[in-house]
């Protein structure tokens, strides 16, 4: 199976080592804009939109990119023109916490109960009476021993 | 004077869904045969009258009677019959009363279930009747589908272009049919917490509803995607847009019920999961329903400005969620007990499965709702989008996939742990191997692609080793095979599907490739090894659009392997632009094409993009879908004997 598996994988691999499409600065552009919400769309970022003023956006990342500027700056420039609205991946301060927080914290509480309820199990299986067919048979075999 | 007969078919739904929802269950406390009685053909009736009352709306659109306020504003003379039809459910009246069908639907046929006990049986028709009275109130009093207009409108308004494609014939009836399907574990729930009866049988009874419901889930939340990847025109397939959000909780809710279900089938264990789960997979289909129709996702001040149908579906809901969960906190006491188990053991497995996939519906409910929870708190406006997502739903999904491999290898009550590491070490060297080597091999290694590819390797080794297992040993090889019972292949296939899923997201982002190039006609781009020639743009007049038509012609090697026809689409009606993409399909790749603006007389933009091995995620939701149809068939669940009547 896993043979299959490799083989599949080198096989696609062919492909892509055959071309190579696009600079790095494609990559940035398109990494930036996908976490960029278009504003005038429903819910789209300025990647996917061809709304007019996510084609101005987009083409306002590349100018930026170009002249030098990093990922941050652009991010923050956004930000400050827009709002934290803008953004897709909203940044961690007070008012996020619980967002960010809320998955970890919802987590290890599982986790503890899941562990909290296997130790409680096994405690009231230790000190469980026995059920009724248990009685059952434990009465058969004290009327038996009478009748002998 | 049609629609005046669908809206007094759905009056008299309400009358008859009260009825349902109030006798039988007083029957059931007193042991009143005759009011018990009423409890199936009531229950068939109820059915009747939502589908006479659906006919007359369809037969609104097929007509054309653009003087019910409904039709005239989703429907237009031009629209091809079989979107006519669609419109139906285009929008929010129509999608309700669609919901109302299935609804009935349901309930109407599990009045033809011979299984169940009367009292039990009468129980369960009278709450899934109580759900239908709460929700044709809504509908009638705030979204009634077949208002008149005054004077009827001459021309309708269309129905959104986006929703003129065959994937939005299926998607919604299918998406509903899962949403609603959970009603009937909802109402097998409540109906064994008013008779403070849990036994196997309960829980027997109610797998094979629960798992049809998951399964059609599973396919319309499937399809939906499908349709967003090519209907949206940019390739996606899943966006974690809060429409998708509201689908997915229900889907993660209900996929850790029919879990829990086959250990309190089995063991006589978990029932307070089941029956919590039972409420919260309901509970998920009515807030998703709540979400997509209030209007709050758009902005919470829509809500505010409209706010009847949303205050309503709230009421709805905390009258479902708090009521339910009162019931239960008031017969918590019989749900304990159940068999043994150690820490080790299948028991302990599936419990820790729970657990995680609440967590998950948790986490992907807290993220739809916290940008609406920020704006009503006034601290400020936010979006919470993909990379939020992914940053959470990745790490807490890893150990869900890991541990779902392990379980089926762990017996009942208990398993040494000594044992189960030196069956499942091999398979874990190998996966963790084949993720590295398969992420180097995609030229652009990244531990989330060797992640993924460990994962899937993980799965499919597991599931290969676990059907190995099945089959050797004593007995000849077909006696073995006949002996696999459908819940097994069940499992098997549904497990085996979420390997194939994996392989494709994974593979899928780290490989694509898109490009947005301007093309001359004549001339060509390429991608990937693929060369694109813009031959010509022609025009095209569709039923009720213009379009503009590119002649894509894909080859590879030098030779044309197909010709693509993507579309520039304005819809008469409303004036809007439609993209449509055209792809070329294959089970290695897609090569997906779409046309984009002209830039001069003879130059066009092109997007192209590359889209290795993107089928196998639907492939994976299909198998997955597949073992949901192998386990409901389960031979098991056709030949049992009735639970007894509570005394």
């Amino acid at each position: 199976m896993h043979k299959l598996i490799v083989m599949l994988c080198l096989m696609l691999a062919t492909n892509c080592y055959a071309v190579q499409t696009g600079s790095d600065l494609d990559a940035r552009v398109a990494h930036l804009t996908e976490q960029l919400r278009c504003l005038v769309c429903q819910n789209q970022s300025i990647a996917e939109s061809q709304a007019d003023l996510a084609m101005d956006l987009k083409r306002e990342v590349r100018e930026m990119l170009e002249a030098g500027k990093s990922d941050a700056e652009v991010r923050d420039f956004m930000v400050e023109r827009y709002g934290d609205f803008v953004l897709y991946d909203p940044p961690m301060k007070t008012s996020t916490l619980l967002l960010w927080l809320g998955p970890l914290v919802l987590f290890l509480a599982a986790i503890g109960a899941f562990i909290w309820r296997l130790r409680q199990r096994s405690r009231e299986q230790d000190a469980a009476p026995p059920d009724e067919a248990e009685l059952a048979k434990a009465r058969a075999l004290l009327t038996n021993k009478d009748e002998q | 004077m049609i629609p005046e007969l669908g809206h007094f078919a759905l009056i008299l739904t309400l009358l008859v869904a009260t009825v349902l929802g109030i006798l039988p269950l007083l029957g059931a406390q007193r042991n009143d045969a005759a009011l018990m009685a009423l409890a199936r053909p009531a229950a068939r009736l109820l059915f009747m009258l939502v589908l006479v009352s659906f006919g007359c709306l369809t037969w609104a659109f097929v007509a054309n009677d653009f003087s019910v306020t409904y039709v005239a504003s989703h429907s237009h003379s031009q629209l091809p019959l079989v979107y006519r039809i669609t419109a139906v459910w285009g929008s929010h009246e129509g999608s309700l009363l669609l919901w109302g069908l299935m609804l009935t639907g349901w309930t109407a046929a599990v009045s033809f279930s011979r299984r169940l006990p009367d009292v039990f049986n009468a129980r369960v028709l009278a709450v899934l009747g109580l759900v239908a009275a709460g929700f044709f109130a809504f509908l009638l009093l705030t979204s009634n589908p077949f208002e008149r207009l005054l004077p009827a409108a001459l021309e309708g308004e269309d129905l959104n272009p986006l929703l003129q494609d065959p994937g939005m014939v299926a998607h919604p009836p299918l998406l509903y049919m899962g949403y609603v399907g959970f009603s009937v574990a909802f109402a097998f729930s409540i109906a064994a917490l008013i008779g403070g009866q849990f036994d196997a049988a309960w829980a027997r009874l109610s797998r094979p509803w629960t798992l049809v419901a998951w399964l059609f889930l599973t396919l319309g939340i499937a399809l939906g995607s499908g349709w967003a990847y090519y209907e949206l025109g940019w390739g996606g397939w899943w966006f974690w847009d809060p429409v998708e959000n509201a689908s997915f909780m229900p889907w993660l809710a209900g996929t850790a019920l029919i879990h829990s279900l086959s250990v309190t089938e089995k063991r006589g264990a978990f029932k307070s999961w089941t029956v919590l789960l039972a409420i919260a997979a309901f509970s998920l289909s009515l807030l998703g329903t709540f979400l997509v129709r209030s209007g709050v996702l758009t902005s919470v001040h829509a809500f505010a400005a409209d706010p009847k149908r949303g205050i309503f579906i709230l009421a709805l809901l905390i009258f479902v969620v708090g009521g339910s969960l009162c019931l239960y906190a008031w017969r918590a006491a019989k749900l304990s007990g159940g068999g043994k188990f150690a820490n080790l053991s299948r028991e302990s497995m599936l419990l820790i499965n729970n657990v995680l996939l609440a967590v998950v519906a948790a986490t992907v409910l807290l993220g739809t709702l916290y940008p609406l929870l920020a704006d009503a708190l006034h601290m400020g406006k936010l979006s919470v989008g993909p990379p939020y997502f992914e940053a959470v739903f990745v790490p807490l999904m890893v150990p869900v996939v890991l541990l779902m491999v392990v379980a089926p290898f762990v017996r009942w009550r208990g398993h040494e742990l000594p044992a189960l590491v030196k069956k499942l070490l091999p398979a874990l060297g190998a996966s963790l191997l084949i993720g590295g080597a398969g992420a180097w091999a995609t030229g652009t290694p990244s531990w989330r692609t060797a992640l993924g590819l460990a994962l899937a390797a993980w799965v499919l080794l597991g599931s290969a080793q676990l059907l190995w297992g099945r089959l050797t040993g004593q007995g000849t090889l077909m006696a073995r095979l006949g002996a696999i019972p459908g819940s097994w292949w069940g499992m098997w296939l549904a497990h085996l599907g979420i390997g194939v899923f994996i392989i494709g997201v994974s593979l899928v982002k780290t490989m694509e490739a898109n490009v947005d190039v301007a093309v001359k006609l004549g001339e060509s781009a390429e991608l990937r090894g693929y060369t694109f020639t813009l031959d010509k743009v022609v025009e095209a007049q569709g039923p009720n659009y213009t379009a503009m038509r590119g002649v894509v012609r894909v080859s590879h090697d030098g030779q044309t392997i197909n010709v693509l026809h993507p579309e520039k689409r304005i819809y008469t009606a409303r004036q809007m632009p439609m993209t449509e993409a055209s792809i070329d399909a294959g089970i290695f790749r897609d090569v997906y094409v779409s046309l984009g603006e002209p830039v001069d007389a003879s130059t066009w933009v092109l997007r192209l993009y590359y889209k290795p091995m993107v089928r196998w995620i639907w492939a994976g939701c299909l198998l997955m879908a597949l073992g949901g149809l192998c386990a409901a068939l389960d031979a098991r669940y056709r030949k049992l004997a009735k639970i007894k009547a509570p005394a």
